[in-house]
This record gives structure tokens, C-alpha cells and sequence, in this order.
């Protein structure tokens, strides 16, 4: 059990997000540089349609930030979200260091 | 004296904690067995558990809550698929709301614990896994390892080791 700092729904929207490899893989990209959604759409086997609906998808989870530039959609990575959702992982090893020492203390006070 | 090592395995989206006790295994066991104890060790540093429920036999249900220092309670869930006492045990660990029901789109944790003689105490390994979100795998591998580097500004150079 991890209790953490984000909502439900935020975590549930981020993890959503990342479920789907093309997803990743866009997330992946923007990180690097920035790419227009037709740049990106080229890269998949998929509509155009298809790539839009999925970074849709990832910025409703705020994992890429759209920006428009001209009459091209520029889509940027945002890896402060990122960092935000590791955070739940590292939480979780620090709460079973912790566990560890708890148990160690019940099993000494035994001892006594 | 707890000899402690973690692991995380980014491959089998697994945490693994090693920890050694100068204790034989059937008092280890007890820690988990008995929720008077399991309740002291089992929340974070501020957010003790209360076991409301703990049956500890294979399918049995547990139901806890955290409670943390403004006084919200956080609901969770046990759900026991594996017991060879003193040896090994196995449970799903969930998020519940705040009538103790299950939340079925919340990460559910699997968890098997080995308890092992060793010299004259127990190696605990407890190995955590996520494998109802398989999706943690890319997250853990963008996010533990690199995070602290992505934070550092050294995004190019991460993502050029893929």
C-alpha cells in the first residue's frame, strides 16, 4: 500500500496514458525534442486521427504539453509528471525499509 | 542485527527486500500472522494501520486503514493466496475506499514472502510485484533510475542510452 501525494484519478490518468506502447513511445520522443503531431504521425503505422486521439490521451494525463505554432500543433514531454509517478515507487521502498526496522524492534522487545 | 538489501527489477516489475532477523522463523511468521503485531510495523512512519480484519488462511480477506497525521484514513485490502507457515506467504494488497470496498481501478500489489533459517535467524525476502499494471515497467524505467538525472536537466543523455 503506497500512499502517496497524487489523487486517484490523476494516477489512474497517468497510468492509462503509459499502457500503450505507441504511447510510450511518443512519450519517449517529445521528451528528446519536440515534434508536430503530423511529425509524429508519420513515424506510426496509424491515421493521423489514431496518433492525435493518443496524444490526447497523454495530455489529459499532463505527460506532453500540445502547443500551437503557427498552423502546426508542437507537442513537448513533461517530465515533472514523470518524476511525480516515480516518486510512488521509491515511496514504496522506503515504507518496506521502514517495515523492516519495525519488525526488527517488535522481535527485539520480545527478546527482553 | 537486519542485514537489509533491496532490488528493484525493472524487467519483472518486482521490488525485492532482504532482511535479517535474530529470530527463528516461526516468530518472523508471527509478525504477519498476528495483527496486534502486523499493525505495528505495517504503515509508513505517520500512517499507522488498524487491521479491522485479518484472516490469515489461504483466501482469507483482511481489511485495514492507515490513519495519517490530520486524521485521514486511507482504506486497503489483503487478500491471502499462498500460506505454508513458517515458510512462505503470498497476498494481493489493494486500495479500498472509505467504506472498506475494493477499488477496482487502483494498482493491486501481489506479494510473497519467504522466511528462511539462517544461522540461527531468518532471512525474510519479501518480493512485491506489479504486475496488474504492467505499465509501471516503462514508468519505473523512465522514472526511478533516470528521475534523479531527468532532474539534473541530463534528459539527452538518458535517453540516448535506449
Amino acid at each position: 500500500m503506497v500512499v502517496n501525494q497524487l489523487g486517484d484519478a490523476e494516477i489512474d490518468r497517468i497510468f492509462h496514458a503509459l499502457s500503450d506502447a505507441t504511447r510510450r513511445d511518443i512519450v519517449t520522443r517529445v521528451l528528446r525534442q519536440e515534434e508536430s503531431i503530423s511529425q509524429l504521425a508519420r513515424r506510426y503505422e496509424m491515421s493521423f486521427a489514431a496518433v492525435q486521439k493518443h496524444v490526447a490521451v497523454l495530455a489529459r494525463a499532463s505527460l506532453v504539453v500540445k502547443q500551437r505554432s503557427g498552423r502546426e500543433r508542437l507537442v513537448h514531454g513533461n517530465p515533472e509528471v514523470l518524476r511525480t509517478a516515480a516518486r510512488l515507487l521509491g515511496e514504496y521502498e522506503r515504507i518496506w525499509h521502514h517495515r523492516v526496522r519495525n519488525i526488527q524492534d517488535i522481535l527485539s522487545e520480545e527478546d527482553e | 542485527m537486519t542485514v537489509i538489501s533491496s532490488h528493484q527489477d525493472t524487467q519483472a516489475l518486482t521490488l525485492t527486500i532482504v532482511a535479517e532477523y535474530d529470530a527463528a522463523p516461526d516468530r518472523v511468521w508471527r509478525v504477519w500472522a498476528d495483527p496486534r503485531k502486523l499493525e505495528r510495523w505495517w504503515g509508513p512512519p505517520t500512517w499507522p494501520a488498524t487491521f479491522e480484519q485479518h484472516d490469515f488462511t489461504v483466501g482469507g480477506s483482511s481489511s485495514y486503514f492507515m490513519t495519517g497525521p490530520d486524521g485521514t484514513k486511507a482504506h486497503g485490502w489483503w487478500r491471502i493466496t499462498a500460506i505454508d507457515a513458517p515458510k512462505r506467504l503470498e497476498f494481493d494488497d489493494g486500495f479500498a475506499d472509505e467504506n472498506g470496498e475494493r477499488s477496482p481501478d487502483m494498482p493491486v500489489i501481489h506479494c510473497a514472502v519467504t522466511f528462511e533459517p539462517s544461522g540461527t535467524g531468518t532471512r525474510m525476502t519479501t518480493v512485491s510485484s506489479f504486475a496488474s499494471i504492467e505499465e509501471l515497467e516503462k514508468l519505473i524505467e523512465m522514472g526511478m533510475e533516470e528521475g534523479m538525472k531527468l532532474a539534473e536537466g541530463q534528459i539527452d543523455a538518458i535517453l540516448a542510452e535506449d
